[in-house]
């Protein structure tokens, strides 16, 4: 059996620099908000999935201590992994819970609390996500790191120029100023701030890199047969696809795409009957994982929504802003919302739910033709990749 | 010398923490307050990680390194090879590989400086990591050690080399003119 499901209600922490609260304090700020949107008490919740990739921060079983926090127990439980991807992956075990048919009602959350620990540990941490073995013991990459050399390879291929990558900082901290959950709200940046930047792994600057953030980010899913109990206007989760890539970078062939997110977008468009010749055409707003600023490019054309090699155009000509061909990162994207890792994927379908629903902050607003929209998070370089496809007509309908 | 690098590190924990031992004489309490005010109740229990990874089924690597060799693994069933080495091929379930020499020559696929280092890096100066295709059309990566900044398609050399200050063996690669 399966069955359509759909998002009833979302919450959303601010995010930034959150050390007023603990992690299950944080988390809880995002749930009570999705409970209270939906109608939905805890006491009808079946299942919960909690998303925290963690390591910087205390607690070994965040699963648990934000479901105590959270009144969900006794309901089943599991704390979900993917790296940058964790948020999309607790989604999905939530999502699947629902599609088989064995609950009704389940929560995804996404809890991130990042600034338990000192910057340079937290550097080290993410810099362990790949191959920890091969990779980070004897070449000490960080993130940025990893991204860097997708960075370098790409701008030697195609031609990109520091300021093309510059206009995705721009683009996304213009967005994310106007976005009161952003950890840079209120924080425009200029091409000039962006090249003045300080150097992380070249060719990325600090203005290129995602920042170190706490966040939480929760969604309420219901099934078909009990959405119109709780709610006249869900979004469905009209398809979701994931893939994986390999751990060593060096047993990629190509370092100027990321075939996993490739892969995930080819399953979830044809899930979805979307014409993956111009995706973008079926589509009215999209959050992809732009983590540094390069990876906003390549999620350009692993997506469809720009041929290989001209990612760069696309962004060059304005064609992510809102009134172009397809408005990228809206919310201010990972770049200016900032990065909690678990809960950047719940956080993504939190905007594109709200988005659809016409109720984004102002000036971030896309038009809504199609009803339709797109969440693409990667975790780690490529490791992991998710992309969901949401929409505000019920599937097969 | 390592040991000098741990001592200096060890240094600075031990500064950090007779200032948090001072204060929990005063106050009783290990909070301290953050830039942005908010109480912060510093962990009283410390954890050292230092894993121990089992490399029994690749040790002929280590041998090699030993020789001034980088060794692969190969499949003599479908000619597969691997780098970084493994003891199984998955692709034909088969787990006899023969051990083979890595060469020499390699290109750069893809290369970065990094200058924000995690912590357990921060005593190198800053570094090169770069990814090169060898002339068997395996990848590998490894620090980069020349004067300038590598290109996307120079030539690169690997050897092995002891890495200093700790003197353990590995590979990476230079120029290679
Ligand atoms: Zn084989």
């Amino acid at each position: 059996m399966t069955r359509n499901v759909a998002i009833i209600g979302t919450g959303h922490s601010k995010f930034g620099v959150r050390t007023d609260v603990n992690m299950q304090e944080l988390a809880w700020e995002a749930v009570s908000q999705a409970l209270e949107e939906s109608g939905v008490e805890q006491k009808d919740v079946e299942f919960f999935t909690v998303g925290n990739a963690g390591a910087w921060s205390s607690e070994n079983l965040p699963a648990i201590v934000v479901g105590e926090y959270c009144g969900l127990n006794p309901k089943g439980t599991m704390r979900v992994e993917a790296a940058c991807a964790t948020g999309s992956a607790a989604l999905r075990d939530a999502y699947l819970a629902i599609k088989s048919g064995e609950v009704d009602i389940a929560i995804a959350i996404g809890v991130e609390q990042m600034h338990q620990s000192p910057n340079p540990t937290v550097v080290e941490l993410i810099g362990r996500a790949g191959n920890y073995f091969w990779e980070f013991e004897n070449s000490g990459l960080t993130f940025p790191g990893y991204y860097a050399l997708y960075a370098t390879a790409y701008m030697a291929k195609y031609g990109a120029k520091e300021e093309d990558l510059g206009l995705v900082a721009i683009k996304n901290h213009h967005y994310g100023s106007m976005n009161p959950y952003a950890q840079f709200y209120g924080k425009e940046i200029t091409m000039e701030e962006y090249l003045k930047s300080r150097m992380v792994a070249y060719p990325l600057k600090l203005l290129d890199s995602s920042p170190i953030t706490d966040g939480a980010a929760a969604v309420v899913l219901a099934s078909e047969e009990v959405v119109k109990k709780y709610t006249d206007s869900p979004i469905w989760i009209e398809a979701q696809a994931a893939a994986s890539g390999s751990a060593n970078l060096s047993r990629r062939d190509d370092f100027t795409s990321i075939e996993a997110a490739r892969i995930a977008a080819k399953e979830a468009y044809k899930r979805a009957k979307i014409d993956d010749s111009e995706p973008w055409k079926s589509m009215d707003v999209a959050d992809v994982h732009d983590c540094f600023t390069i990876a906003e490019i390549l999620a350009y054309e692993d997506l469809g929504f720009a041929n290989r090699g001209e990612g760069v155009k696309l962004i060059r000509e304005g064609q992510t802003k809102i009134g172009g061909k397809i408005p990228v990162n809206v919310d201010g994207g990972l770049k200016a919302k900032g990065h909690p890792i678990g809960a950047t994927g719940v956080s993504m379908a939190v905007s594109m739910a709200r988005q659809l629903l016409g109720r984004a902050p102002k000036g971030t607003q896309a038009t809504i033709r199609n009803g339709r929209a797109l969440s693409h998070n990667v975790g780690g370089t490529g490791h992991y990749a998710y992309v969901t496809i949401y929409s505000t007509r019920r599937p097969g309908n | 010398m390592i040991t000098d690098t741990r001592r200096r590190i060890q240094e600075e924990i031990d500064k950090s923490l007779t200032q948090l031992d001072q204060l929990v004489k005063i106050t009783k309490l290990p909070i301290i307050t953050d830039k942005n005010g908010s109480p912060l109740w510093v962990d009283v229990r410390e954890l050292d990680l230092r894993y121990q990874i089992p490399v029994k089924k690749i040790y002929k690597f280590y041998e090699g390194l030993g020789k001034g060799k980088v060794m692969a693994t190969k499949c003599p069933k479908c000619g597969a090879i691997y780098f970084p080495p493994q003891a199984d091929c998955s692709k034909c379930r088969s787990s006899d590989l023969e051990w083979i020499e890595m060469p020499a020559e390699g290109e750069v696929v893809a290369f970065t400086k990094i200058f924000v280092k995690p912590v357990s890096f921060s005593h190198y100066p800053d570094y090169y990591v770069v990814v090169a295709r060898m002339s068997n059309g395996v990848n590998v990566t490894a620090w980069y050690r020349g004067k300038d900044q590598p290109k996307v398609g120079e030539r690169v050399k690997l050897n092995v080399v002891e890495r200093d200050p700790e003197g353990y063996l590995t590979y990476e690669f230079e120029p290679w003119g």
